[in-house]
């Protein structure tokens, strides 16, 4: 008979309508601003700048390489490079970036310039509440604003962090264990070399 | 007492009047009438929008707006604000002079079909002698403005969508007048007042409502749904079409010229749903005769909440129509339907009152449903397309 179906479709709205009021479970809606979800592991919106240490002027990855700055897609990173060197985390004396910053109105989020960064230096952040009401300087995210520390990557993306961490250290320990064999082998070296003139020996 | 309180609108208007020259009496009488008309039912548009957005939610497993204001309820006056201060934009290729009268005259049209509609007891702003004539001639303005609309917009998506309203609403006309000449021959007056005093008397405790009948049931029901396709409202709502057209005819339309369009689509709905009331289901009378005591007014609201529900369930469950389904069902269906309905009613009025005439009067209505119906579900046989030119 005509009309059936609609009957049928017109009973069960009818039991969403009635059911939503009862059951509790039949409404998937977070009430977003007062409640929220775990936050994802695997959620990224925009990246920021890890910095090892209490220090973020000094304790920043960012040696000022600008890889980052080329691969970006949309060239949404701009990048100066600084004149003079400074010593790092670790003591090590690096360039730093004097500029670094990231407009997030123009950033798509692809990550490319974390997968490109040879220091972990950039890793993608999971904030998203990043509304303003100035559209230019508001978006626009300076170096003190993308500067966070390793514990705060730790705590948004842990597996991810501990394997970065785990890289870093082996690489640490393994310059160490070069610097080390080198500064050995130096004065045996000069040593051995000590007839002819030196400068080969390097 | 309950005399007092049924017609307390009509003592308080004569009141009123008392104390104006006997000069200014007409012309104040006319606006006492129509004010309180002009703020109502816009009033009645911002609590159905609250009302309709929850519902739906409410149908998908929603909780709809409930951020402006207790449960959401001050939504209407966010969002009339947000219209009233958004830009009002032109395009640059538009009529501007009929870009500007569509929407009003929409609203105007809208608002004009009151001017018949008995809202309870002594009630009514006109009692013309034409009433529903007149209904249906004012009704038929919102092509007009619909058209005016999409064509003065100067955009393919306006004119397919005005193209679009047009074509479904001239169609939906015909079941939608002959639906009610049903009631026009058995009420055997085409005044609004007279049709519902006809329904507002008793069988028992019974009321003599023309819904109650093989032919009013039937010319009810299809009533209702040319009506739903005359208001644009889903699943007849091809004209805006969102998901096809963007917004068909009113994609040119921004800030308050928009709300306006809002405004009168919802008010035509009001409109056609109060004539409904009228012509079938007893307008202000009570459905029961121990409940008279009830103001008639009340009992005309109710039953006009009760059908803007309706509307609101239509719209939460079925999806849009395609155009060729739309004909089929306005030519194939609901046309032999009425017209058949006209035939019904004849017989209903010529045969002695008793269980044969019921008989064949639900005989007469099912028959050529089921034999109608039939015809509109006919499968289509499903073949793989042959061409012929490009094989």
């Amino acid at each position: 008979v005509v009309g059936e179906g609609i009957l049928k479709g017109l009973a069960e709205t009818a039991r969403n309508f009635l059911g939503s009021y009862v059951e509790k479970d039949r409404l998937t809606t977070v009430q977003f601003p007062e409640e929220r979800l775990p936050q994802i592991e695997a959620s990224r919106s925009f990246p920021f700048l890890v910095y090892d240490g209490t220090d973020w002027q000094q304790g920043m990855r960012c040696v000022a390489c600008q890889i980052c700055e080329k691969e970006c897609p949309p060239k949404c990173i701009l990048i100066e490079k600084s004149k003079d060197k400074k010593p790092d985390a670790t003591g090590k004396a690096q360039f730093y970036p004097a500029v670094f910053d990231i407009d997030i109105s123009v950033c798509m989020s692809c990550q490319i310039c974390v997968e490109v960064c040879p220091f972990d230096a950039i890793k993608m952040d999971v904030d998203f509440e990043l509304s303003t009401d100035d559209r230019f300087g508001g978006l626009l995210l300076t170096k003190d604003k993308l500067a966070k520390s390793n514990e705060y990557y730790r705590t948004i993306h842990p597996t991810e962090a501990a394997a970065v961490d785990a890289a870093l250290a082996e690489e640490r320990a393994k310059a160490e264990a070069r610097a080390k064999a080198a500064a050995e082998a130096k004065p045996a070296a000069a040593a051995q070399a000590q007839p002819s003139a030196g400068g080969e020996a390097r | 007492m309950t005399e007092t309180a049924d017609q307390i609108f009509v003592l308080a208007k004569h009141w009123l009047l008392g104390y104006a020259p006997a000069g200014w009496q007409p012309l104040l009488s006319a606006v006492l009438s129509v004010v309180p008309v002009l703020i109502l039912f816009p009033l009645l548009f911002a609590i159905t929008t609250v009302l309709e957005r929850k519902g739906l939610g409410r149908i998908q497993n929603r909780y709809g707006p409930n951020r402006v204001g207790p449960f959401g309820f001050f939504q209407p006056i966010a969002d009339g604000l947000k219209s009233l201060t958004k830009e009002d934009i032109v395009p640059l290729t538009a009529d501007r002079v009929v870009h500007l009268l569509a929407p009003l005259l929409l609203v105007a049209a809208a608002f004009l079909a009151y001017g018949v509609l008995p809202l309870g007891r002594n009630m009514v702003i006109a009692n013309l002698n034409a009433g529903v004539l007149y209904f249906f001639a004012i009704g038929s303005m919102v092509e007009l403005a619909v058209f005016m609309a999409g064509w003065s917009s100067h955009s393919k998506y306006s004119l397919l969508g005005a193209m679009r309203a047009i074509a479904q609403m001239i169609s939906y006309e015909v079941p939608l007048v002959l639906a009610s000449v049903v009631v026009i021959m058995q009420a055997g007056s085409l005044s609004t007042v007279t049709i519902v005093e006809q329904q507002a008397r008793y069988i028992g405790i019974f009321p003599h409502w023309f819904v109650f009948t093989p032919w009013g049931f039937a010319g009810f029901v299809l009533f209702m749904i040319a009506a739903t396709a005359e208001s644009n409202r889903s699943p007849f709502d091809l004209p805006e079409g969102e998901s096809e057209i963007i917004a068909g005819y009113y994609i040119e339309y921004s800030g308050f010229k928009f709300a306006l369009f809002f405004l009168g689509e919802y008010l035509g709905m009001f409109a056609t749903s109060a004539m409904a009331i009228t012509l079938f289901l007893g307008g202000w009378s009570a459905p029961l005769s121990i409940l008279t005591w009830v103001p008639s007014y009340l009992w005309f609201f109710l039953k006009l909440l009760a059908l803007i529900a309706g509307f609101i369930w239509i719209r939460g469950t079925l999806p849009r129509l395609r155009m060729d389904q739309l004909m089929n069902l306005a030519w194939k269906f609901m046309l032999p339907m009425a017209l058949l309905n006209i035939l019904t009613v004849g017989v209903w009025h010529f045969m002695p009152a008793g269980i044969l005439r019921w008989l064949i009067c639900v005989v007469m209505v099912v028959v050529p449903f089921l034999v109608l119906g039939r015809g509109l579900r006919r499968e289509k046989k499903f073949e793989v397309r042959s061409y012929r030119y490009a094989e």
